[in-house]
Parts: C-alpha cells; sequence; structure tokens
C-alpha cells in the first residue's frame, strides 16, 4: 500500500481528475454553447490540477512511476475521491448542484492547503485556487439561476440539492491519510472547514429561493471513496478512461 | 561556476531568442509578453535552464510551448536545453507586459483592465469594446474559447469579443 504522504496526494489527484472526468461528458452536450464551453474549461483545470498532484507522486514514489500511472492503472479500489464526484452526471442541475457542493469545499481546502509545509502542495493549491474561484462563481450563479428560475428549475434543483446532501460529510470526514498528515502540517483539518462551506452554501441557497437540508450533528451521511471502497459507478467511468491503455499497454502517440 | 563576460551576455541573448517565441493561442503575443518566462540560467555556452510558469492548470497549450522554446534555442546553437516547469508564484497577467497587452487590443482581445495585486475583485470591470472602444459592453459568459478568456458582446457594435481576463 501507499505510504500516508502518497496517499494523501493520490486523495487530491483523484477528486480533481474524476471531477474534470464527469464535466468532461458534458462537451459537446451543454444545454447551450456556452455552457458547454465553461464546463469543458472547468474540466481541463481539474484534469490539469490532478496531472500536477499525479507529476508529483510519480516523483515521489519513483519505481518507474509517471504521471499516468495512477489514473491508467491503478484499479478502482485504489482510488481515493470521495462519493459524491464519481456519481454519474445526472441533468444539468445535478451536474450544477454536485459542482457547487465540490467547488465551495475545494475553495476552503485549498485556502487552507496555502500553508501546508509540503510547498509542492502549497504551490498546486495556489496555482488551482485562483481557478476555483471561477469554478465557484459559474456554479453558485447557476444555482441562482435554476433555484430563483421557473417552478420546473426549482423544483428539480431542489431535488437535486437533496440527493446529493448526504454524500457532502465525506468531504469533512477525516480520512486515515489526512490524520496522519495533519501533525507534520502537510494536510488540513476538514473538520475546521465545514462551517465556512455551510456559511456559502446557506448562502447561495437562500438566494436561490432554495430550502436548506437539516443538518443535524452527527448526521449520516454515504462515506468509503476515501478509503478506496466505491459506488459501482466508478468502475464504468475507469473502464471508459482506461480503455485503451488496458487494451494497448503504453500505447503512445 | 564562474560567470564569465560572454555568459551575461549569452543571458540577455536567450531573452532576446525568446521574443520569437510565440504563444500558439494567440500568436501576435510572444512569451515574454504573456509573462510566463520567469528566469534563464545559462549553464554553460551551449547549455542552458529556462523557466516557465503555466497560466491555467490545464492549458494544453503548454507542452507547445515547451517544445517551440526547446527548437528555437537548439536552432539557435544550443545543445543541452532544459525546461522547468515552476507553479509558485501563480502566474498572474500582472506579468503581461504593455506592449502586450497593446498588441492584444490591436489583434481584437481585450486586454486585462486592471492589477490584479491593486484590486483582487473581477467585480464589474468595465471592458472596453476592442474594435469601436464603446465602453457599452457586456459579459457574455466567464469561459471563452480558451481558459483565459471569458467572452464579451459590444452593445454599440455588437460585435462579440474576447477578453483577456485577470487573473
Amino acid at each position: 500500500m501507499y505510504p500516508s504522504l502518497i496517499k494523501y496526494i493520490l486523495q487530491l489527484a483523484d477528486n480533481s481528475l474524476i471531477h474534470g472526468h464527469r464535466l468532461s461528458e458534458w462537451c459537446g452536450h451543454g444545454p447551450i454553447l456556452e455552457v458547454d464551453i465553461a464546463l469543458s474549461n472547468i474540466a481541463l483545470d481539474q484534469i490539469g490540477a490532478a496531472r500536477s498532484f499525479y507529476q508529483y507522486a510519480a516523483a515521489l514514489e519513483g519505481n518507474q512511476k509517471t504521471e499516468d500511472s495512477y489514473p491508467y492503472h491503478r484499479d478502482v479500489r485504489s482510488f481515493y475521491n470521495v462519493l459524491l464526484l464519481e456519481l454519474p452526471k445526472g441533468n444539468f442541475g445535478d451536474t450544477i448542484v454536485r459542482s457547487f457542493f465540490f467547488d465551495a469545499f475545494q475553495f476552503e481546502l485549498y485556502s487552507a492547503l496555502l500553508k501546508s509545509t509540503d510547498t509542492q502542495i502549497a504551490a498546486i493549491a495556489e496555482k488551482s485556487l485562483k481557478e476555483v474561484t471561477y469554478h465557484l462563481r459559474f456554479s453558485s450563479e447557476w444555482l441562482v439561476r435554476l433555484g430563483d428560475g421557473t417552478a420546473e428549475s426549482q423544483h428539480k434543483i431542489q431535488k437535486s440539492v437533496y440527493a446529493y446532501w448526504d454524500y457532502c460529510g465525506e468531504m469533512f470526514d477525516m480520512s486515515d491519510a489526512e490524520k496522519d498528515m495533519l501533525s507534520a502540517g502537510v494536510s488540513v483539518n476538514t473538520v475546521a472547514l465545514k462551517s465556512n462551506w455551510e456559511q456559502t452554501v446557506a448562502n447561495t441557497l437562500e438566494e436561490a429561493t432554495l430550502s436548506y437540508p437539516l443538518a443535524k450533528e452527527n448526521a449520516w451521511f454515504h462515506k468509503g471513496g476515501k478509503n478506496g471502497i466505491h459506488t459501482e459507478h466508478l468502475g464504468f467511468l475507469l473502464a471508459e478512461m482506461q480503455y485503451l491503455q488496458k487494451s494497448y499497454p503504453g500505447a503512445e502517440w | 561556476m564562474v560567470v564569465s563576460q560572454d555568459n551575461i551576455k549569452t543571458k540577455a541573448a536567450v531573452f532576446a531568442i525568446l521574443e520569437n517565441v510565440a504563444d500558439p493561442e494567440v500568436p501576435v503575443l510572444s512569451i515574454l509578453d504573456l509573462g510566463i518566462v520567469r528566469d534563464v540560467i545559462v549553464l554553460a555556452d551551449d547549455a542552458v535552464e529556462v523557466l516557465i510558469t503555466p497560466t491555467y492548470s490545464g492549458c494544453p497549450a503548454m507542452s507547445m510551448i515547451a517544445a517551440n522554446i526547446k527548437m528555437e534555442l537548439l536552432s539557435q546553437g544550443f545543445k543541452q536545453v532544459k525546461i522547468t516547469e515552476m507553479l509558485s508564484p501563480a502566474w498572474s497577467t500582472d506579468w503581461m507586459s504593455i506592449s502586450g497587452k497593446d498588441k492584444l487590443r490591436v489583434y481584437g482581445i481585450a486586454p486585462p483592465q486592471y492589477n490584479t495585486a491593486v484590486n483582487p475583485h473581477e467585480g464589474d470591470a468595465v471592458v472596453p469594446c476592442p474594435r469601436c472602444e464603446s465602453t457599452n459592453t457586456q459579459l457574455i459568459s466567464q469561459f471563452g474559447s480558451t481558459a483565459c478568456k471569458a467572452l464579451y458582446k459590444c452593445n454599440d457594435c455588437l460585435e462579440p469579443f474576447d477578453y483577456f481576463k485577470c487573473h
């Protein structure tokens, strides 16, 4: 198994990769051209950030690993992304809600990682934070537009908010790798990020005239992804993403 | 390594050579205009290291830029060219040269309108139309044809245009 530092870097990378991959499924299918372009741009930012993290993990691990080893040559159980991001992309509102929940989290996470004692992680966070600021603005604006839109758009997006809510807790639930890296100041205490995140979510939902799901203390949530236990959906995603490298190992172009 | 007078000349010469390397997406801009060359280290008479920083994380032009830098320097007589990517400090449009901004406008792309260090929030920036100079313009989308651009429309001449957004 990977040492905690590499596992932590892979966790950061996998979240970006899987989110970016799901967003890339909208390329050519966006409801309007501008949205299609925006989602593809955001996908590119996320996959770019994942690439920086994979390059770093490969440099640390050595052993002839490259940035491609991790996305293409690992099986489901060795991916550490949160479950929220691997769920099927759903309708446009589903993608907006899920992106919004994650963007608001990633904004807090990268802001905190600027102070990571690992300078490469801090540098990637610094670079990506500027981009995540755009992502959060985009998903927030669409959340408000759909929530405070027609009766139908409001009904649909409210349904999405409830559907994904039960997956949000995992983002703040510390994995073993996160806990291990905390004392050295490499990772951040994600539990402490939650109040800011809740504030952002509450404010935006209010502006969108949507109901805030009741957040009870210790409310139950789906989890497992950070430890490699995934939903069935990730396997299908990887089957498509890894097809070429599995069929023609080492293929280059 | 002893830095000889020749080497100092060579560093300036490398910068002069890099002025010939254009951004593949916006060919009127050199990579120096764009501010992505952070430093040049002359390692020997025929060996040089160029430190560059990506504009956006997923910018597909970066590997092409790195290849173009290498080819340009090799064609100018260098035998070894090392390209090193620096992520921090993160690239900013504040590093874009004044002449670069002028070239953008002439090319039909509205240049970044302010310094992000002074005004960190894009907010309601007025972006003049690069064609008719009207300030009666509106944002269509934060995301444009490439990661670094937003899409605007001029309400006077009715032309859509790209805005190189402050970053």
